[in-house]
C-alpha cells in the first residue's frame, strides 16, 4: 500500500505490506530507538508520537499515519540530552533499555501537564515499565527536569 | 502482530458492514486486541475515517463514537461532571498513556471482554450500544449478545440522574484487573456490576430500600455472581474481594454525593 507520512518532519513516501507494523517500518527507516521490549502493547518502550501524542508503535495500525507525522527519539536530540542528564546524575538508569519509549513519554508529559503533582508523574509514566529499577531515581530525575524547566520548585 | 492480505479504509458504514460479513475480514479498533490473535485475516477493516472519534453531548445523552481512544473519554469534561469521575477511574488504571491514546472505546466495548473496566463501568449507566444493522441495544443486553458481524458505531449514555462510582482491584497497577465494582444509584433502584470474575462484567439490580443494610446488600450481591480461577487469583478469593469492593464503592459514592 502506498503510504506518504513525515517522520521527525523528513517526508518519506513508500509501498508497504498492509500488515507492516509501525515499530517495524520506523525501525527499516533508522529510528533505531524505537524497540520492542513486550509482545502485548504493555512495555512502552515503542513509544512514538503521532501527531504529538506519545502512543505505541507496536500497536497502532501504520496505515493510520498516512500523511501524519511521526516523532520518534531521533527527533528530538536535544531534549532527549537534556533530560537524560538529569537521569544519569540521578544514576536512574541500569541496564537503560527502557530509557528510549520512557524519555519520550517524558517529554511528552512535560509538554502536556502545565504543573503534574506526584500523583501525576506516575499516572503518566506508569505505562512504561522498568525491569531493573524501582523507579525511584526516574521519578527524582523527571522531578527535578521538571523545576527544571519550569523554573519553580517542585510542590507536588 | 497483526497479520492480513488487505487493510481497507471503509468509505461508509455500508461499506464497512459488507466487507464484515465474511468471516475472514476483521474490523479493527485501536488494534489491542486483534494484534494479539494468532490468525491471518483477509481483510482487515478500518473505520477510523468515518468520523466516529467524537464525543458530542447534549442536554440529555452523550454520544461517544466507536473510534474515541480510552484517553478522550478518560479526559472529556462533560464524562467527567457526569460520572463525579467514575468514568476517569474506570479507565486509568489500563495499561499507560500511550495504551489509553491508542485504544479505542468500540473495540473495549464490541469484544465484551472479561477484564473490561470499561464494559464493567457502562454497564451499570443508563447506556447503549449503537449499531449499525440491530440499532440501539440497552449495554447489559449487549454484553450478553453472542459475537455477531454488525458494526459497533457508538455508545449512547443517557443523562438519567445516577450516582455513580468505580472500583477495580489488581495485583499489580497496570495488570488486568482480578475483580471490577460498578455502582449506580437512581431514585429508586440500585444497579451493581461485578466483572472480571474473571468472565465478563454482569450486573444485579435492587430497591435502594437494601441500601439500609449496606453490609448485608454487599455480602448478597457477591455472593450472587460466580466466580472461578486463573492465573491471577482463586475463585473464593474474587468473591471475598467483589464483597469488599462492594462496601468500598458505596462509600466512595457516599464521599462524592454524600448521604
Amino acid at each position: 500500500m502506498e503510504i506518504k507520512l513525515w517522520i521527525n518532519d523528513k517526508l518519506i513516501t513508500d509501498n508497504v505490506e498492509p500488515d507492516m507494523p509501525m515499530l517495524e517500518f520506523l525501525r527499516d527507516k533508522g529510528c533505531y530507538s524505537v524497540k520492542r521490549g513486550c509482545e502485548t502493547s504493555n512495555c512502552g518502550l515503542c513509544t512514538v508520537w503521532l501527531e504529538g501524542k506519545p502512543i505505541l508503535s507496536c500497536t497502532m495500525p501504520l496505515m493510520r499515519a498516512n500523511g501524519k507525522h511521526i516523532t520518534t527519539l531521533e527527533g528530538l536530540q536535544n531534549e532527549a540530552m537534556e533530560f537524560g542528564a538529569f537521569l544519569a546524575d540521578e544514576g536512574a538508569d541500569q541496564c537503560g533499555f527502557c530509557n528510549p519509549g520512557f524519555i519520550m513519554n517524558v517529554l511528552a508529559m512535560e509538554r502536556e501537564l502545565e504543573s503534574p503533582t506526584e500523583e501525576d508523574i506516575k499516572e503518566y509514566l506508569t505505562g512504561n515499565l522498568c525491569r531493573c529499577t524501582g523507579y525511584m531515581g526516574q521519578l527524582r530525575a523527571v522531578k527535578k527536569y521538571i523545576e527544571h524547566k519550569r523554573g519553580v520548585k517542585f510542590d507536588g | 502482530m497483526l497479520r492480513c492480505n488487505n487493510y481497507v479504509f471503509a468509505k461508509s458504514l455500508e461499506e464497512a458492514y459488507e466487507l464484515n460479513q465474511k468471516r475472514n475480514n476483521a474490523v479493527v479498533g485501536g488494534n489491542g486486541w486483534l494484534r494479539l490473535r494468532k490468525r491471518q485475516w483477509d481483510t482487515v477493516i478500518d473505520i477510523s475515517e468515518l468520523g466516529l472519534d467524537n464525543i458530542e453531548e447534549n442536554d440529555d445523552v452523550f454520544k461517544i463514537g466507536a473510534m474515541v481512544t480510552l484517553s478522550d473519554l478518560e479526559h472529556d469534561p462533560g464524562i467527567e461532571k457526569y460520572t463525579k469521575g467514575a468514568v476517569r477511574e474506570s479507565l486509568m488504571h489500563i495499561v499507560g498513556t500511550q495504551f489509553r491514546n491508542t485504544v479505542t472505546v468500540g473495540g473495549s466495548i464490541f469484544g465484551r471482554f472479561g477484564f473490561s473496566d470499561v464494559l464493567s463501568m457502562f454497564i451499570v449507566l443508563d447506556s447503549y450500544a449503537e449499531l449499525y444493522k440491530s440499532g440501539i441495544v440497552p449495554m447489559h443486553e449487549f454484553a450478553k449478545m453472542p459475537y455477531d458481524n454488525d458494526i459497533l458505531t457508538g455508545i449512547v449514555v443517557k443523562k438519567t440522574p445516577l450516582k455513580i462510582a468505580y472500583s477495580s482491584f489488581r495485583n499489580q497497577s497496570t495488570d488486568f484487573p482480578v475483580v471490577t465494582c460498578a455502582i449506580a444509584i437512581g431514585s429508586d433502584k440500585i444497579t451493581t456490576a461485578i466483572g472480571a470474575r474473571p468472565s465478563k462484567a454482569d450486573i444485579r439490580t435492587a430497591h435502594i430500600d437494601e441500601l439500609k443494610d449496606k453490609e448485608g446488600y454487599a455480602a448478597k450481591i457477591a455472593k450472587s455472581f460466580d466466580y472461578a480461577s486463573n492465573l491471577r487469583a482463586s475463585g473464593e478469593y474474587r468473591e471475598h474481594i467483589a464483597e469488599v469492593l462492594i462496601k468500598r464503592t458505596l462509600e466512595k459514592i457516599e464521599v462524592s454525593y454524600g448521604n
